[in-house]
Order: C-alpha cells, then structure tokens, then sequence
C-alpha cells in the first residue's frame, strides 16, 4: 500500500485555557511600586477581565500542544490550488525580526528611518519591474483590499472623464471577491461565459463591452489553470470601448518575470505578497495586496507615497487626485520586509525559474493523474491543474470525500469545488518548492485512494480516520454556527 | 450522488436548462430547483430570496442558495412579479434538499403566457440532463 507521510500516532489533549490554571497561579511578577500608592476613582473601577490564572509552562503547553494540531507549509504539502502555498524561507523571517525593521516606530521622522522607507521605495520598484508595470502602491493589506483599490482606482478615473460607467465584465472562472470588489464601488458584474477550452471568448467580451462598462477584471492565468491567450485583443476591444482592464494577480507565481501585463494591455493589477512572494499565508493573515497601474492612472494611487528626492526618501501625501488612505501608515510593513528579502534572496533570473518550476510541477502532476482522474480541460495547464470527480461517481465517492481522505495521508487536501464551473472541481497547485521525490509521492497516494474508492467506498465517506477529529459535519457548522467557546 | 435514474422528477411538472421547475396554477407560477439541482449542490445553508414586489426578465438572478461546497445563482424561468417567498427556508434551508418540490422558493405572477410555453417537459429535460 502506498503511503504518505500521514501515519497516527500519540496526540496530546489540550482544553481551553479558562479550563486550566489555579486563582493566585502567576506567570508574572510585578514590579516593587515605587510611587505612592493613590486610591482608584470609583467612576474606574469595576470587575477585571475573566482571565485565568495560569503559570508560564501551563501557557507554553498550551499553545505549543495546539500549533501541532496544525498543518502548514512546515509541515507538509499543501497544494492548495490558487493560493500558492509556498515555502516561506526562513531568511525572511529572520531579516523581518531586526530590531531596526522590527521595532521601528511609525511615526519615525523620515531622517531617522531612511533604511525603512528604502525598502519600502526599493519594494515598489522591484514589483514594477516583475509585472511590467508603472507604478506601485504597497498599502492594500490583502488581495481583495488590492481589487478594491483598483475598482476605487477605476471609479476615480471615470469620475474625473466625468463619465458615469455602471457594469463591469468579469469572467464566469474569477474568484468571488472580483463581483464583490466591482460592487461595492458602483459596478454592476455582468458574468462572462467561459469559452470551450476554458478561456475567455473575444467575441463574447465584443459583444457585451459598451460605454456603459467600466471594462473587464480577469484573472491571468485563470483559476483553471489555463493562460487567456486572448488577453491582449480582449483588452484591445475593452480600450476601444473607453474602458479599462483589471489583472487580478492571485496566480502570479505561474509568470514572474516571463509575462509583461502592461503588454497585455492591463491598466490596473494587485499581488498577493502572501502568495507569489513566500510571505505567511493562511490563519487570517497579516496579508499584502500591492497594487500596480500603468503612468495614466499613477495619480489615483492611495496615499501616502514613498519617493525619492536628491538620494533620500520621503513620505508624500500632497495628491489631490489620489483616492486617499487604504491602511494606517505604510501598509503591512513586516509583511511587506519579507516579500523584500524573497526577492532580493532569489534575484530577477531565480524568480523567473521559480514560475517555470511551478508551472513544469502542475504539468507532471496533471499528466501523471490524467488517467486516475477527469481533467477539466484537456490542455497544457500553468501554475495549477483542475480536474473533476466524474471518475469517482461510480464508487459514490466525491470530490469532498478525496480531499478527507488526503489528510489522514499527511497532505492538506487541494483547494475544492472551485472554480464553480468544473462540476465536483479538484484544483490541485504544487507550487515550485516540492521536489520530485515528494510530488511522485503524492500522485501515488491519489492513485492509491482512488482504488480505495473502488473497494472501500464507506472508508472514504468516513475520512479523515487518523486526525484528532473525524469528519466534522460542516453542514450543522454552516446552519447553527457556535461562535463562541 | 444520485444516478440520473435515481432523480425525482415529477411528470407535472416543467423545468429549465439551469435546473429550476415551474408550476402553473391559475394566473399564478410555482419556482423551486430540481432535484438534481439540490443534489449537485449538496447540504443547503442558507437561501437568499427576493421580496414580494420585486420583477425579474426570464433567466435573471432572483436568489442564491448557499451549500457547503459553494455559493449558486438562482435564475427565473419565467420572467414576472413575485407574489410570494417560501419563508420556511429562511430558517430551515435544508427543506429544499429533504424534498425541492413541496419546497418551492417562489411564486410570481408571470408576464406573459409564452415564456411558460418554452419549458422543457419531464422528458426533454431528462435528455438533457443525460447530455
């Protein structure tokens, strides 16, 4: 049998820390007063916070017993399509926690924090150069606050031709914070249809792009995968229409440093640091989202701006056209240090070998599962490979009950039923940092539990067997949500 | 999953290409989803309906259901002015999945005669979910 690094194994109950500790118990000794003592005013006083009363090592256990309940990128795969889960290399962290980048207060006056605002300058520049882009705004502190940033950006645009714009194309395969981005800036999304081969259709965006439409938010390459060959016509068509095209860089990793967007005719696009550039991802964040306009639209961008004048670095905020603040001061900062060092770390030419690996990966592990699976579309894929459960249906096994079983073989199950037009979707993104050894285990382990499917189809409806909870019912989650402890 | 043999799909009744029926009672028509439809999205949690009042084109949006594996538009098979929701689903969503039938979400009154016409019947609809 064929065996992923998932095993059982011995693991340590932990209850909620109100659960725990003794009244008295402290893990801290206050310091002998050393002014006299003045009585509370009554209007101050008033019952403490419920805080337990626990000692240091009952803190430490705890939260050191729950982060190996976790799973992360230090732990194992975790192909996790369109999130590009990556490794996070450790130099990141480490430069990040420098004291000087670490503990340097905000409101520094500019002489005193010139090295910062370097890299911040320095960042900008790097980011411009890899999407052939103008101008960079590090503010955004995630993609969908980047996506926002944009269509405030469009808006902004429209407003100042004095042109009222009320729709906006977005293709059927975007995730769902495009539609919802557009929306809430006065866009009504009107949903593209997916061409036969999975791409986007010119005729179709030919037929819908009007005066009325703002223009089109696409996603390069899409979330299934694919390259929209057609980007540059599409973008021509939307620009003879007056409008304005958004490239939402959530799968970057698939083309750093091989794709020019503002070639293709993109006016506006964000990144996600935590995704292409090795910063933390997942547990809610911190996030970046940078944004990237070509020079038409440099003087929509948020405030404030890093420049350089006479070989120094100054914070600007004198833009009347600017749509204004996005994040207190400088955006995600720690975040922003690391996805600094990941690219100074790689260089131009490792960045573009890191998107070439990525790509290459998806590619093995689609030809490697094509007969074990339904692909969704049988075409060379990029960064990420898509299949369906139409082979499953058979063995009354789904999507959902493949991606439960993968876990108690050790792996984080791929991003699942999405995008929504792959029926039972399985959308798997190696990303570059897994070797051979470690993707030729993992295609063999879904070999694996696709024959499980066939034997023991109840096994799987009962994954995951081997984790500290079994199947959870996330129905019952979903209805009658517990939100609190 | 269900097998295609496997689905309710009542005689009476007509669908749409997106997997809604529609019923005709007097000056009034009947909207919920097809028991495929409720199978392939799996366990409901949450059905976003129209207010009574609202005016929908035939194959515009009127809602969302919410399962637990996504998020999915409901498109009207008749175009007309909604009379009534099924306030039911509003706290138990799973209704729609126990039997969609007896589970309607709207009912509207239909602008014109011809668009009920178009529908498919049982059979044409079962050719089609067959592909």
């Amino acid at each position: 049998m064929t065996q992923g690094p998932g095993t059982s194994g011995l693991i340590l109950e932990e209850p909620l820390l109100w659960e725990k500790g003794k009244p008295g118990r402290s893990a801290f000794s206050m310091p002998e007063r050393d002014v006299p003592e003045t009585p509370i005013p009554m209007d101050l006083a008033g019952d403490g916070p419920d805080f337990p009363d626990l000692s240091e090592v009952d803190v430490v256990r705890h939260y050191t017993r729950l982060s190996t309940w976790n799973f992360g990128v230090d732990t194992g795969m975790y192909p996790l399509g369109s999130c590009t889960m990556k490794y996070n290399p450790k130099i990141n962290e480490k430069i990040a926690s420098f004291p000087g980048l670490s503990s340097a207060h905000p409101l520094l006056e500019e002489s005193l924090c010139q090295g910062n605002l370097q890299i911040l300058f320095e960042l900008q520049q790097y980011l411009a150069a890899i999407t052939g882009m103008d101008a960079v705004s590090l503010q955004p502190a995630a993609g969908a606050q980047g996506e926002l940033t944009g269509m405030l950006i469009f808006a902004a645009y429209f407003r100042s031709l004095g042109e009222k714009r009320i729709k906006i194309l977005i293709p059927d395969t975007a995730h769902g914070t495009n539609p919802a981005s557009a929306a809430l800036c006065g866009f009504k999304p009107v949903s593209l249809k997916s061409g036969n081969d999975g791409t986007l259709d010119a005729t179709v965006v030919k037929e819908l792009m009007d005066e009325e439409t703002a223009g089109i938010m696409l996603t390069n390459p899409n979330t299934l995968g694919l390259f929209e060959e057609s980007i540059r016509e599409v973008a021509d068509l939307v620009h003879a229409k007056g409008g304005l095209v958004y490239g939402d860089g959530a799968n970057m990793n698939a083309v750093m440093g091989i794709v020019d967007f503002k070639r293709c005719g993109v006016d506006v696009m964000h990144l996600n640091l935590h995704k292409t550039f090795s910063t933390p991802h997942g547990g809610g964040g911190p996030g970046a989202g940078p944004v990237c306009v070509v020079e038409e639209l440099k003087r929509f961008l948020p405030v404030p701006r890093i420049v350089e004048q006479d070989g120094r670095f100054v914070v600007e905020h004198d833009y009347p056209d600017s749509i204004g603040r996005l994040h207190g001061f400088f955006g995600n900062y720690g975040v922003l240090v690391r996805a600094y060092c990941y690219i100074r770390a790689m260089g131009a030419a490792h960045l573009k070998k890191a998107s070439q690996l990525a790509v290459l990966n998806a590619n093995y592990i689609r030809q490697e599962l094509r007969e074990a699976l339904d692909l969704a579309y049988d075409k060379p894929c990029m960064h990420e490979c898509v299949f369906s459960d139409k082979s499953l249906h058979k063995y009354k096994v789904s999507t959902l009950d493949l991606a439960k079983r993968l876990i108690d073989h050790g792996y984080h199950p791929p991003t699942i039923y999405f995008p929504l037009v792959v029926p039972g979707a399985i959308m798997i993104e190696p990303t570059e940092t897994e070797c051979r050894e470690d993707i030729d285990q993992f295609i063999a382990v879904v070999k694996e539990i696709i024959s499980e499917a066939g034997q023991d189809a109840e096994m799987l409806r009962q994954a995951p067997a081997r984790t500290k909870l079994r199947r959870l019912d996330e129905t019952l989650a979903a209805r009658k949500p517990c939100l609190i402890g | 999953m269900k097998e295609i043999n496997e689905l309710n799909l009542p005689e009476e009744l007509m669908y749409s290409d997106d997997h809604e029926w529609a019923q005709k009672e007097d000056a009034v028509i009947t909207i919920g989803i097809t028991d495929y439809a409720q199978d392939q999205l799996g366990d409901i949690v949450f059905v976003e309906m129209p207010e009574i009042g609202d005016s929908f084109a035939k194959g515009d949006e009127f809602g969302t259901l919410e399962s637990v594996k996504a998020v999915s538009e409901v498109f009207i098979p008749v175009g007309g002015e909604v009379v009534a929701v099924n306030e039911d689903l509003e706290d138990s969503p799973e209704l729609v999945n126990e039997d969609p039938y007896t589970n309607w979400i709207i009912k509207i009154k239909p602008v014109t005669d011809n668009e009920f016409q178009t529908l498919l019947s049982r059979e044409k609809y079962l050719q089609l979910l067959k592909g």
